[in-house]
């Protein structure tokens, strides 16, 4: 053994090919590029109403919500993960801030109980995964009906008003500078969970659950711990999430976001998270929400029906999980 | 016997050529990875094929089985042209993998898992009676009539398993049956058994391959042997003529002077202390000490709880009586966590199941149990080069993923974990596991250089020569119970097997 860093030859380091790095830079660049190409499809098809700042504008605004619920299930698929919860999450968390602005709590708090009780929902998640330790899908699957019910019995099964307050203005442009202050709140949210996800012990202790949970366990880290704090941190997500979309309807809907778990779910597949566990970045899954909403833009634009819509973010689903095979086959 | 000896013409009995390959080459990229391979088995002969991690054995299995093209090369099987286009086909015309990873349907039934792609029908319908009785008749072939066929191959014991696939085998007619680490998880008992049904596959006249790391074995069961290199066949003969120091030294390509380097390690203080120690199932009773500067090594059958008596010292598992001591604190509840703060790491038997997140990188890897609050890629990066640097690790940079590794490397990274979080208890189990001769050396040269520095090692090994090449003391373990430690001077092999299999009471 010789102390000296230096040692390898770079004969010895140039052993493996380097075809991997290749693979990895199509993983990083693909959603980019994806998106960039459907940009350019629906702009050549819609010269006049497609490449234009509103459209782009309000493609940014309808991804807003999709975009902060998809960057918080991002850490659970990287840990091996799945939560499904996240639309009726977001319908208790409107319903819930329109009762607390009713009850005339400041609308900062009504906010902010907004994203406690998504933060509960996580934890309820987390906690039925990690002490119980049932499986994520069947966990989340009878809370994606739970929650949903709990939606309907707060608000009897209607949509609630909400007197005005500024939390109705959050999606409205004009508010804030350049852009509405959700896209700001967007904004600083991928910023904070993609440093968080690289440069902190618990991001990196994600990525080593979801890669091999055996191996984190063998390695001190205490995984039901992380695990929890991972749920609770998807339902915080939520929370925010569902403030945006009380903010976007203006009151609350015990309805709202069926398609969110499954769009949000796609978002982050097509940006680079494996189902699987241990892949996965923040800055992908935004780029995968903006692209699926960008489709659906487009087709509007097209003049493509509701159904047609529909069929289109299904297939687009199927695809993402396809590419995810892709990118990392079963092994032979 | 000289290493040209390759033609079977030399046994007694000229026996007919079962299979024949010659010249196989196959390139991957850039990577040469067979370069000229020549091997011949005939019918009724175990033919052994050994060679380090990287030297061509599973290439060269994967093109005999249909897996890979060759680019170059000519096989021929009872004497007609061979050149299976898919692993079916290579079934079909008679050549069967049994794969150390068993490819078996757990939830299917013994016979329906013998049958499977060639169930007998009648058009659309399964023909039960047909299948039944093909499937008996592999069976009583394979010696164990005994196995219900209709009961699901999972609740069946890891060597029955196996004992289906041969069965599977010989259903389909195979000429050729190669054999890859049959006996890595199996138990000397086992392991016996085994060779019993070997050798009587062998005398109703199939060829058997035979490929395995240890060479004990390689002895006991084969007629001859072929080695190979860097993808070359590089010698081989009668296995009856052959020294295993020759094999080795073919295998390396150099002259093993001496694997095992063990100079003098001066005990100190006690690190550990053991009293008493239950675990939920095993150990059932385990006591020892380990001191500052000795390797213990543990002995005994694959089964024997010498993994669980690891994995309960290091709060992995749960304990069920009995106190860890380390240095001078007294255990209380154990996790991980705790262990790798007092100063204690273990290294997993299995690096993909447990011990490595192989899909990760090597600094991930090797950082993940010490990691700051705040992690800078740049940092744990470094640090990795200096321990791909110190350990001599075969990579392409700290970034590569340690699925891209050769087994001796990916342990390598395994043990840098241990290294890096400078732990002073080192618990190892079964460290040389599936790893090539070369890799096997440099650690066992590290574990006495950790020993030399001051740390404390526990090895676990089911490979007895290796134990007494490197221990200073080494205990038994037998049934969950584990008997007092002794000298490594004071025992023998057949001592520690009698101790092991509970002959000697």
């Amino acid at each position: 053994m010789s102390d000296t860093p230096q040692g390898t030859t770079p004969a010895e380091r140039r052993t493996t090919p380097r075809h991997f790095d290749l693979r990895r830079a199509l993983t990083m660049l693909g959603p980019a590029i994806g998106l960039v190409a459907v940009c350019i499809l629906f702009s050549v098809l819609r010269p006049r109403t497609f490449p234009t700042w509103a459209n782009a504008q309000n493609i940014i605004l309808h991804s807003v919500v999709v975009g902060v619920a998809a960057i918080g299930t991002t850490p659970v698929i990287i840990s091996a993960g799945i939560d499904i919860s996240i639309g009726a999450t977001i319908a208790v968390v409107t319903v819930s801030v329109a009762l607390f602005v009713n009850a005339d709590l400041s609308p900062l708090l009504a906010a902010l109980g907004g994203i406690g009780v998504g933060a509960a929902c996580g934890l309820f998640n987390g906690t039925c995964i990690t002490w119980l330790r049932l499986n994520p899908f069947i966990v989340t699957l009878g809370t994606f009906l739970a929650f949903r019910g709990v939606a309907d019995e707060l608000s009897h099964q209607q949509a609630v008003a909400a007197n005005s307050t500024w939390l109705n203005n959050l999606m409205a442009p004009g508010e804030a500078p350049l852009l509405p202050w959700g896209v700001w709140i967007l904004i600083i949210l991928v910023i904070l969970t993609a440093l968080m996800l690289r440069y902190t012990r618990f991001g990196r202790h994600i990525f080593a659950i979801g890669s091999n949970e055996q191996t984190a366990r063998l390695c001190g880290i205490a995984v039901n711990r992380t695990k929890l704090a991972i749920y609770v941190l998807a339902g915080a997500f939520s929370g925010v999430a569902g403030v945006l979309m009380f903010s976007n309807l203006t009151e609350g809907d015990p309805t709202t976001s069926a398609n969110t778990p499954l769009t949000a779910i796609a978002a982050a597949v097509i940006g680079g998270a494996s189902l699987t566990g241990g892949q996965g970045s923040i800055i992908g899954t935004v780029i995968g929400s903006v692209l699926i909403m960008t489709l659906r833009s487009g087709c509007t634009q097209l003049n493509f029906s509701q159904g047609g819509q529909e069929m289109l973010t299904g297939i687009i689903i199927i695809l993402a999980v396809l590419l995810d095979r892709l990118r990392n086959p079963p092994e032979a | 016997m000289t290493d040209a000896s390759l033609s079977p013409a030399s046994t007694a009995d000229a026996p007919i050529c079962r299979l024949r390959m010659e010249s196989i080459h196959k390139r991957f990229g850039a990577t040469q990875a067979l370069a000229g391979v020549d091997l011949e088995v005939s019918a009724g002969e175990v033919l052994a094929l050994v060679g380090e991690n990287g030297a061509g054995k599973s290439t060269l299995m994967k093109v005999l089985s249909g897996a890979y093209t060759p680019d170059e090369g000519r096989m021929w099987l009872d004497g007609q042209p061979y050149h299976p286009t898919d692993p079916m086909a290579a079934r079909r015309a008679g050549v069967a993998m049994i794969y150390q990873e068993l490819s078996l349907a757990r939830h299917l039934s013994v016979m329906e898992n013998i049958m499977l792609g060639i169930e007998p029908h009648r058009g659309p319908l399964m023909d039960w009676r047909k299948t039944r009785q093909i499937a008996a008749d592999a069976m009583v072939q394979i010696g164990r009539p005994d196995i219900p066929l209709t009961i699901p191959v999972g609740r069946l014991s890891i060597a029955e398993q196996q004992l289906v696939e041969i069965a599977r085998a010989t259903a389909l007619g195979s000429k050729v049956v190669v054999l890859d680490e049959p006996t890595s998880s199996l138990t000397s008992h086992d392991i016996a058994g085994l060779f019993r049904l070997i050798r009587r596959l062998r005398d109703q006249g199939h060829a058997i391959i035979y490929i395995s790391h240890f060479l004990e074995e390689v002895r006991a069961i084969s007629n001859r042997f072929v080695v190979l290199r860097d993808g070359r066949s590089v010698g081989g003969g009668i296995t009856a003529d052959a020294e295993i120091d020759r094999i080795i030294s073919l295998m390396v390509g150099r002259k093993v002077e001496d694997l095992y380097p063990r100079s003098h390690h001066e005990p100190g203080e006690v690190l550990l202390t053991v009293r008493n120690l239950a675990g939920e199932k095993k150990p059932a009773k385990a006591s020892l000490e380990l001191h500052r500067g000795e390797v213990l090594g543990i002995a005994g059958l694959v089964g024997g709880g010498r993994t669980e008596l690891l994995r309960a010292i290091f709060g992995l598992d749960a304990v069920a009586a009995g106190d860890v001591k380390v240095g001078v604190v007294t255990g209380g509840t154990a996790s991980p966590a705790i262990r790798w703060r007092q100063g204690m790491g273990m290294l997993s038997e299995d690096r993909k199941v447990e011990g490595l997140a192989v899909g990760l990188s090597i600094a991930d890897n090797l950082t993940l149990s010490r990691l700051g609050w705040l992690v800078r890629p740049s940092e744990i990066q470094a640090i990795a080069r200096q321990w791909i640097t110190k350990l001599n690790i075969r990579c392409a940079g700290p970034g590569q993923p340690v699925v891209d590794l050769s087994g001796g490397n990916q342990q390598k990274v395994a043990i840098a974990r241990l290294l890096y979080h400078g732990v002073d208890i080192l618990l190892l189990d079964e460290p040389t596991r599936g790893i090539d001769v070369g890799s096997k050396a440099e650690i066992y040269r590290l574990i006495d250089e950790l020993a030399k520095t001051g740390k404390a090692v526990i090895v676990v090994s089911s490979y007895l020569p290796e134990l007494m090449g490197i221990c200073d003391r080494i205990a038994v373990m037998c049934r969950g119970h584990l008997h007092p430690a002794k000298a490594t001077s004071t025992v023998t092999e057949e001592s520690i097997m009698l101790e092991a299999t509970g002959a000697a009471a």
